[in-house]
């Protein structure tokens, strides 16, 4: 039986206006053609490298976009047309976001005032189970955010969607920082999560702690999915792939050796190729 | 915790006494080297004989050295004598005491003005950026930011006590009324003008500052993510704008005080109101020398207690300051 989408993202772009030197209108594009869908009990990672527009896809699906963006494409929520209004009313409701650092922390707000936020008493006592669940002090609800070391504010950050209880979340590099052995409890709590039916895209540089738990992998270049691949293709010799970029990111991977592909005919590293919808090709012209 | 305030106070007097010494001799080299005579400036049009006029300077010590001169100054202060004041001839102690209080409630009822009404339309303009309400805002501040006090004075004068002679023309109570019988009421009539004029010209600083620093706060990551986590827009600005706006606008209306001081010498004179700020010109313009230090030494103070309070305060709000570098247990 087809599981029920959840979220359905379709041709989403995202791009920039702002005006250069001479005061003349710049258009750049961060995400084009962008398709990803996630289903009902579902994690779809999104794996790319630093800098490639992932956070922006988050902020882009949460409408947290700032004034000079401008978004093209469209988006379903349980079928529904997805318009940013809509967004706004589901927004902590029935979608999470974790964001990825402590800068998206008030500077001077407790940090249990925090992740209760405008949710009320009921929130209080989630706090207080969030607290534990994920090994913080009661006394760590008092501080603020900057008596936090890098760990802590992870799990303070993992905690507010934990009282949310909503039905998708979107989490931004929600491990570096952890530990191994909360990270991975982390991981697991996203894996209960969705489980138990909600939908979850994790959003990581990390392939290797993606192909942990999620069931599916978007691999993630320069603001496109070049391919959607279910974590079983990542297994055994990775032939199942279809796009040159995850064959070679999956030979790269430390159990497959670290092995490059590298140009026949300048020697340079696959990591320098130019990508495309179909293929990739080093620069020198030589396929 | 001990040792770190003893060092505080120490380096807070240390630097206070700094300061005192550097204004007063600052203001006694300004009034010796200024190109008038105390002499001539106390007679006036009155003629006397060489002799006459060699005593009057002898009794004010003006034959002495200027260094002389100085030291007896810091030394009489020392213990509690200001000197007496040449034009008034009263001790310096007690002008600037009656002198003061005009010039606290002017001073204090713009300052309140001032920070309330800056703070209010800083918010309102910040939080509708770019809007409508902004934009009259912003017009109105940088409008009164680069009008000078003493025409928004006379501007102040010409609509409000000639044309519709809702308020007296100036002066702090009503000429010819003996002290004890002046009213509230009156002082208050007489207070308008000037607190009104003695504001606007603080308020647009204090609304312009708001406004850069709210919006800052609008864009930051953490009211980003309190957008995502569903907060509302006047939830954004109660829970996170206000919160992260407070410890600047404390900084900037402590900062005000010494700009209000400054603002209250042109106020003051357009309005002929005898505060300290018009004691200071008529200080000047005599060559009044016991009166002007001990303006300048109770001036220089009234701005460091300023500073010093937003200082305090800060530590008493801001948590990075209160618990220190904290616990990463």
């Amino acid at each position: 039986m087809e599981k029920e989408i959840l979220l359905d993202v379709q041709h989403l772009s995202v791009g920039f206006e702002s005006y250069n030197a001479k005061v003349e209108k710049v258009f750049f594009n961060a995400i084009s053609d962008l398709n990803l869908t996630v289903h009902k009990g579902e994690i779809v990672a999104i794996v790319g490298s630093s800098g490639s527009g992932k956070s922006l896809l988050a902020h882009a699906v949460m409408n947290i976009l700032p004034d000079n963006a401008r978004t093209g494409g469209t988006m379903f929520y349980k079928g529904e047309l997805l318009t940013p209004e809509r967004m706004n009313r589901l927004r902590g409701h029935e979608i999470a976001f974790i964001p990825q650092s402590v800068a998206f922390l008030d500077p001077l707000m407790q940090v249990g005032e925090q992740v209760v936020g405008t949710l009320g008493e009921k929130a209080r006592t989630l706090q207080q189970k969030a607290f534990e669940h994920f090994g913080l002090k009661q006394s760590v609800a008092k501080l603020y955010p900057f008596q936090l070391s890098g760990g802590m504010a992870r799990r303070v950050l993992l905690s507010t969607s934990y009282v949310a209880e909503t039905e998708m979340i979107i989490a931004d590099e929600p491990t570096p920082g952890l530990d191994l052995k909360i990270a991975i409890e982390a991981l697991k709590d996203f894996r209960i999560q969705a489980d138990q039916g909600k939908g979850v895209i994790l959003i990581t540089h990390d392939i290797d702690l993606a192909l942990h738990v999620a069931d599916k992998i978007a691999i993630f270049y320069d603001g496109r999915v070049v391919e959607t691949a279910d974590t079983q293709t990542f297994r055994g010799d990775g032939q199942g792939l279809k796009h040159p970029y995850s064959r070679a990111l999956f030979h790269a991977l430390p159990q497959n050796g670290f092995n490059l592909q590298r140009c026949p005919k300048c020697g340079a590293t696959c990591a320098t190729w130019n990508v495309d919808e179909k293929g990739m090709r080093c620069g020198c012209g030589n396929s | 915790m001990k040792k770190g305030l003893l060092k505080y106070l120490f380096s807070t007097v240390a630097r206070m006494l700094v300061l005192l010494v550097a204004v007063t001799l600052m203001s006694f080299l300004l009034v010796h080297n200024a190109p008038m005579d105390p002499v001539d400036a106390f007679l006036g049009e009155i003629v006397v004989s060489e002799e006459q006029r060699a005593k009057i300077a002898e009794h004010w010590g003006l034959d002495k050295s200027p260094a002389e001169q100085y030291v007896i100054w810091v030394k009489n202060t020392l213990h509690g004598d200001m000197g007496e004041s040449r034009t008034y001839h009263e001790p310096v102690t007690k002008v600037l005491g009656e002198r003061f209080r005009a010039s606290l409630l002017l001073m204090g009822t713009a300052w309140i003005l001032s920070g309330v009404l800056g703070l209010l339309l800083g918010i309102v303009a910040g939080v509708y950026k770019d809007r409508w309400p902004d934009r009259i805002i912003k017009t109105f501040s940088l409008i009164l930011a680069s009008t000078p006090v003493f025409w928004i004075g006379l501007l102040v004068l010409v609509v409000f006590a000639v044309e519709l002679q809702w308020f007296p023309l100036g002066l702090a109570v009503p000429i010819g009324k003996v002290e004890s019988e002046v009213t509230w009421m009156e002082r208050l009539h007489h207070l308008v003008l000037p607190a009104l004029t003695l504001s606007i010209t603080g308020v647009a600083n204090i609304i312009l500052h708001t406004r850069q620093k709210l919006i800052d706060v609008m864009e930051s990551e953490y009211v980003l993510f309190a957008r995502a986590r569903g907060e509302t827009l006047k939830q954004l600005v109660m829970r996170h704008g206000l919160r992260n706006i407070a410890l600047p606008a404390i900084t900037l209306q402590f900062a005000s005080i010494s700009e209000l001081f400054g603002g209250s010498v042109l106020a003051e004179r357009v309005f002929s109101y005898p505060g300290l700020g018009s004691t200071a010109v008529v200080a000047g313009m005599q060559a009044d020398a016991p009166l002007l230090l001990g303006i300048a030494l109770f001036s220089a103070l009234f701005v460091f207690a300023g500073n010093l309070t937003a200082n305090i305060l800060y530590g008493i709000i801001d948590p990075q300051i209160r618990e220190g570098g904290g616990s990463n247990g």
